[in-house]
This record gives structure tokens, sequence and C-alpha cells, in this order.
């Protein structure tokens, strides 16, 4: 594999809080503050003090070389309660929920890479959009992308409404659109980018330059390019959530969610949303994410490397009506997103030229598992109309363009011809098998 | 063999019907430490599809509380509080919920200052007395939360009274059932709709996981909740579900030896002149004695006592070598906890001593050390402190 190349700017120096806790907050809050973009430069974080590439950053999470006993990974504590010295004296840590030493460190990594002031870990990547959603009330009124993950539409839709937060879904590639759905009482702008399965840009600096503005706090699911290719804090977003089931932990094998903001009075009113409501991720499931994010800059290169070649492939096929993936010229959107993003990523979804052509191909995949979720090493395939979007009714999924014969392919990290031949395979075997039955597909 | 409801209590913790993995026969249900699930066939809805909706590991300690409690359907949550926070959001805007006045500071807190923006209201009375429960019911009152014995002052609630009352009323009534677990007490046998636990504490047992549990008996609440755990999610984690069903098999032997412990360290701390008061259910003395009798198989494992003043609290704080000075409660070593800066710090302080939470109140999870070697550290620490 190619070591990965120079980035094209340089977008932020942040440097983390322990190093600059003996720091006025006014001059803490500037050193945050995404200041220079140049045209050249690399990509450098602080960390413990030190400045280090991305790559570096990510190898080196929970590596504390304080701890007493040396030991290079970060212990994993169990201990729900801390024993305070005396009354009134606390060694920093209470009660689990409240801080956790594992927990504590892939916190303070996720608000390193994301260039944030605090980093805050959930049970799921839900319990994270649910904990930052918790910053409004009744009365209160949301701007959200609409072509997002159905979990996050099922919770707008079905649940905060409830609690008296409305929702408008709009199209956030198109500013007027954005600006003509805001009212009154609308606190915040809920974007995806690239959007979860179509794929659609939304020009970050625009929208948030505009949600300034109006005093609106703007939020960004970054789950699909992860801070390895995007880092939306740096272009004066106010909070990042992950589904960090996915990319962030890559195998598969944790359920997890991070948030991070930019800056300390935000953090202050999540950190008492997490605590208060408690939906704050194991210790256990801590390390194993972290365990994770050590290899996601290799990952995520492998992965996007195979999306652009899986892409051009099936952009080539005549059982495909349309591929989305950023990295095809013809995407909509792509010079925004490249702008804004140093990569592709590994997602992207594909149209077949029928319906009748989902149940087989899904079940002539050898390789490629038919799963939910997405962003592991293995390649996962799913039916977005029948799993993860199958909360949004269906006139407004097709209007979306995730039509009943729309698959969503989360491209892992084998090699790319093997993927690509069981993709062949299982047109070919769909195919016939349809032809046989039915005569002529296309 | 008998039905697993005849079973004995201490039988049933180790025979749920979950105890067997059923792919490999081993004793112990596996880590599923898997995110998502290969589906064989686009049509077919398959048990599992994606870990935050459905997990065995979890599924395994689910089916185990409910079984436990006498429900029908359990939850497991990332904490006890993330527990009742979701089961708080079955109500929506507008509604009013009642709640006991002195109810643990999480609940307190999520209650004062996140559900009131969202446009629920609660009213927090002493439920100790039904009649006020009854006098501060509204058109719009929805909910009943209640805790028996509470945190930290152990007061008792009629459980089958204020379920009756509370269906006069449509109510939906949510016991939090961390202090006695299902081995001494079982609400939904008293007519209670949800039941709530920290599992953190008894239920985990070990000071080294923290979850939250929820069983529903009706069906349909059953699905709602289902749905608000999958909206939410807020969910446990394989290894901590692991944990905690690991925790829950000695649940009986660890609260019959705590509950032992809790009894003498009550009595002799009651007959002790610098202790003005002691709370626990299993002092003849304390008020709701017989109605917690009815309810409950035992006194638990919790008491707490006022030593006057706050400096005679730190004092004591201070000079005890074998309990651990933490938050917390339910573990196997005993943890000393002071309610006014510790759980009940979400509670403004008017508001915590209109309650009865004064500043000499100290609360005392008893382990599994042996209660003399616990009233013997007691007394050194009452003398020397």
């Amino acid at each position: 594999m190619m070591p990965r190349q120079p980035t094209r700017f340089l977008c932020t120096v942040p440097i983390p809080t322990d190093c600059v806790s003996d720091l006025a907050d006014e001059r803490k809050r500037s050193l945050w503050i995404p200041k220079t973009f140049l045209d050249s430069g690399e990509v450098f974080l602080h960390s413990g003090g030190i400045r280090m590439h991305l790559d570096t950053c990510l190898a080196q999470i929970g590596n504390n070389k304080q701890d007493v006993t040396g030991a290079i990974s970060t212990p994993i504590y169990h201990s729900t309660t801390y024993r305070h010295p005396r009354l009134g004296e606390s060694t920093g840590f209470d009660y689990t929920r409240t801080k956790n030493p594992t927990r504590q460190t892939l916190e303070d990594a996720i608000a390193t890479l994301e260039c944030g002031v605090r980093g805050f870990a959930y049970g799921s990547g839900m319990a994270a959009i649910a904990g930052v959603l918790g910053l409004f009330g009744q009365g209160d009124h949301l701007l959200v992308s609409h072509d997002l993950y159905g979990g996050t539409y099922r919770l707008l839709e079905q649940i905060l409404p409830r609690q008296g937060i409305t929702t408008t879904f709009v199209n956030t590639e198109d500013l007027t659109e954005v600006a003509a759905a805001r009212q009154e009482n609308t606190r915040a702008i809920f974007i995806e980018t690239p959007t979860n399965p179509t794929m659609r840009i939304t020009d970050l600096r625009e929208v948030i330059g505009w949600a300034k503005g109006h005093a609106l706090i703007t939020i960004v699911d970054n789950t699909f390019m992860t801070p390895y290719l995007q880092r939306p804090l740096t272009l004066g977003a106010d909070v990042v959530v992950h589904s960090a089931t996915k990319y962030l932990g890559g195998h598969n094998d944790v359920l997890a969610g991070v948030a991070v903001a930019r800056e300390e009075e935000l953090a202050e009113r999540i950190y008492f949303l997490q605590n208060s409501i408690g939906a704050t991720l194991g210790p256990q499931d801590a390390w194993l994410l972290m365990r994770g994010m050590k290899t996601l800059a290799l990952r995520m290169e492998r992965h996007q490397q195979n999306a652009q070649a899986l892409a051009e492939w099936l952009d080539g096929h005549p059982l495909v009506k349309k591929v989305y993936y950023p990295g095809l010229a013809a995407h909509r959107g792509r010079e925004v997103h490249i702008s804004q993003a140093e990569g592709y990523g590994g997602m992207l979804s594909f149209e077949l030229v029928s319906e009748r052509l989902v149940e087989p191909l899904l079940r002539h995949l050898d390789l490629i598992a038919f799963a939910e979720s997405l962003g592991g090493v293995e390649s996962l395939i799913t039916y977005p109309a029948r799993q993860t979007h199958f909360d949004v009714p269906e006139e407004i999924r097709n209007s979306l363009g995730v039509t009943d014969s729309l698959l969503r392919l989360s491209v892992g990290i084998e090699h790319d011809r093997d993927l690509i031949e069981d993709l062949a395979r299982a047109f070919e075997a769909s195919e016939r098998e349809i032809a046989e039955q039915e005569g002529e597909l296309v | 063999m008998k039905e697993n409801q005849e079973l004995s209590f201490a039988t049933r913790l180790l025979h749920t019907g979950n105890e067997i993995d059923r792919t490999t026969g081993a004793s112990a249900v596996p880590i599923y430490q898997a995110s998502t699930f290969h589906q064989e066939d686009v049509d077919q809805a398959q048990p599992y599809e994606y870990a935050r909706s459905g997990n065995p590991t979890r599924e395994a300690l689910e089916r185990t509380i409910a079984t436990l409690e006498g429900g029908t359907r359990g939850f497991a949550f990332a904490s006890g509080m993330a527990a009742i926070s979701t089961a708080l959001l079955l109500f929506s805007a507008g509604d009013h919920l009642i709640a006991t006045d002195d109810i643990y500071g999480g609940t307190f807190r999520i209650l004062t200052t996140v559900l009131n923006r969202l446009g629920i209201e609660t009213t927090f009375v002493d439920v100790t007395d039904l009649e006020n429960i009854r006098a501060a019911i509204r058109p719009n009152t929805k909910g009943l939360l209640l805790e028996t014995p509470s945190n930290p002052l152990l007061q008792i609630t009629d459980l089958a009274g204020a379920a009756k009352l509370a269906k006069e009323h449509g109510l939906l009534t949510i016991v939090d059932n961390t202090f006695q677990t299902p081995y001494l007490q079982r609400p939904l046998d008293h007519g209670i709709d949800v039941v709530v636990h920290s599992a953190t504490k008894f239920l985990g047992g070990h000071s080294d996981v923290v979850a939250g549990l929820a069983v529903t008996k009706d069906q349909a609440l059953g699905q709602r909740l289902k749905q608000l755990q999958n909206s939410f999610g807020a969910v446990l984690g394989p290894q901590d579900c692991f944990l905690l069903q690991r925790g829950i098999k000695t649940l009986k032997v660890r609260m019959d030896a705590s509950c032992d412990g809790a009894e003498l360290v009550a009595r002799w701390l009651a007959n002790r002149a610098e202790v003005a008061k002691v709370y626990y259910p299993g002092l003849a003395a304390h008020k709701g004695h017989g109605v917690h009798l009815e309810q409950s198989s035992r006194s638990g494992a919790v008491l707490s006592f006022d030593l006057g003043t706050e400096e005679q609290a730190k004092r004591l704080m201070r000079a005890v070598k074998l309990p651990l000075v933490a938050v917390s409660l339910g573990g196997v070593e005993s943890i000393l906890s002071y309610p006014a800066t510790m759980s009940h710090s979400g509670m403004p302080k008017e508001e915590r001593h209109k309650r009865g939470i004064s500043d000499g109140l100290l609360r005392l999870s008893v382990g599994l050390e042996d209660p003399e070697d616990i009233i013997a550290d007691l007394e050194q620490a009452l003398q020397n402190g």
C-alpha cells in the first residue's frame, strides 16, 4: 500500500486540554479556533505536548507513559467506584458513569483527533446522537439533512416530537432550501456529509457560516469519513458525532458512539447530559474501540482504494443503473467534498436496473456478507429500504433515491479483485436465474 | 422437573433457561462481541440483525432479569440512569409525574433539569402516605415513580396500595427495585408496571460493572420500551452483560450474608449514644416496618444513620478502616457514603434538608465482611473519630 500522501492543507493546530490547562480561558479558546488554511502542508495534532501526524496520534492512543506499570496498552478499569483519599478529596475519579480512566483515555483521543476540546463516549452511536440532542427542549426546532441514517430519522420523527422538539428535513446540499426552512425557534442544524446512503454532499463551510449567522448549533455526523478524512470542527462545526461501531472501531465487534465538542461551554453542557442520562460506554468496549482506532489510518486508505475500484467497476456494469460514490468524476458535489475532506471513504451505493435482482444477488454473494452496519474490515452489503431506512416512509425514501433496488456496500479491506469477482459471479448467477424463470431481464 | 416459576429463587438464579449456550452447550453464555449479524435471506427476519437492537449475550441477561422479576420482558442499559431515563421517555410533553420525595439524587436531577425542559413536570411527595399521592394527582398526571425502601432514608411505600391507586387514575407505575433486588421484593407481583434497577449495585454485586435493567410484564408496554431502548441506543455492551450475568448467579448468597450483617450492624448502631437515629426497615421502630415485611422477604443490606452534625459524620468517615468511603452500594465490600455530597449532590441543599437528608447522615451498604469486624471498626471510629 502507498504511504499516506501529505494532505492538502494545514487545517488547524489543536492542542489537547491537558497541555493548555494552565492557560487563561480566553487563550485556550483561541487555540482551538481554526485559523490557517494553506495550500500545502500536513495535518499536525498535538498530543501530550508532542507535535505529530494524525496517523501517529492514532497509533499512540492509550500509550500512557506516566502509568506506573509502563503498560503500552491502556488498562481496562472495571471498577465502578473509587476510594476517596478523605472527605472532600477525590482522585478525580468518583463513579464510573461520571468518569472512568479507560473511557477517558478514549474520550481524550477522539477529542484530539477531531480537533475539539472534549470527547464523550456512549453505549452506541444512537446514544451519542440522543445525548447531544438532549441539548434541546420543548418548543425547539431542528434542521436536519433529509437522507440521513434511518435510526436518527426514527428518533427525530417518532420520539422527539413527543418531547416538543420538531424537525424539518431539508436538502442540505442547497443552502437556499436550508435558509427557507429556518423558523423563529430553530436552534440547530444536523448534517451528514456524505449522506447515508446516497452520498449527497453538503458544503460545510457555507452551511456552518450561515448557521453561525443565525446562532444555530451545527452538529455533524462524521461516521462515514472519520477524523482521518474530514474534521468538521476545524470548519467551525460545534459538535461532531459518530457511530464508532463503524470505521473507528472497524472490526464489527464493538457497539459504541462518540461525540466531540469544539468549545468548553457546549462541552460542559454535553458532559452534564452524558452523566445525567448515563448512556456511557463500558470500559471493555472503550478499550476495544481504542484498539480499533490504532489502525484507522491504514484501514481507511485500503477501504477507499477498494471502494474506488469497485465504484468504477460497478459504474460500467450493465445491470447497474447508477453508482453513488463521491470518488466518481460524475458524482454531484465531488468538488465541494474534496475541498473539505481528504478522501472519498469506503462507502458506496448502487442502484440495480431491476428490483428483481436484489434477492438473488444478495443470495449469490459468497464473500460479501449481507448484514446491517458498515465500516468493518469485512465487506458488508445492506439493503437500505428493508434495513437501515426501514423506518422512513416509502414515498420519502423514493424521493431521496433510496429505492427498492438500491444496495449499499461497505467496502472492506479484502483484495479488491476478490470483491469484484464475488460481485461479478453473483450478478451472472442472478441474471441467469431470472432469465430462466421469467425471460429477458433488461 | 418442576416448572421454572415453581423452583425456589436460589435455583432459579442458576437455572433461568439462559444459562447454557444453545450452539455449543457451553456452561456460560458466550460474549458475542459482534456488532452485526449475517442475514441468510433478505425476506426472512432473523432474531439478530444489529447489536443495538439485539445481541445474544445481552438477550440472555434480559431474559434472566425478566424471569427473576416475574415479568415478560427485560432490557439492559449502559447504566441505572440510562434505564431510568429511557423508561421516563415513555412520557411526553404535557405529562405530569409524581415521585418519591427522597428519590435517588441522579433521578431527581434528570427529572428536574432534563425532563422539565421536555415539558414533563414532576411533583415530589411523601409517598409513604398514599393520600399524598392522591392529593397530587392532576388531570394530566401520567406516571408514579417510587423507590421502596427509598434512598437514603429507607422510607417504605405500600406497593400494592400505590399500584391500585395508580390504576384507578390510569397512571403508569415505575419502581426502582435496586435496594431490594428480585430476591427480596418483586414489585410486578404487586401490580407495578415497570421495574428499574441500577444493576451496578446488588445484581452485579462486585463494584466492577456499571449497568441498568428494566422489566415489564405487559406485552404492549414491553414493546414500547423496546422501541425506546433501540431508538435511544443506551444499551449495555456484551462484556458488561456477561459480567452482570456472572454476578447475578451469586445474588442470593450475597444478599443473605449482607442482610445478616446489616441487621446486626443496625441493631448495634441503634444502641449507641453517639447515633441520633438509625434508618433500617428491619428495626421494629422503623416507620413502615410492617408494610415492608408484607411486600419484601427481608430488610436489605443498606442502612443509614444520623450522627447529628456534619462534623461528626466527617470524623467517622476519616476514622473508619474497613468500608470504602465512596459512592455506590451493593458491592461485596462495605461502602460508606455521605449522601449530602455524594448520592444526593444533585439535589439543592434546602430540598435535601426538607426531605430529612441531614448533614449528619451517613449511608452504609453492608458487604460480605464478617459483621463483627464491621462493628468493631465502627466502634473504634466512633470512639477515636
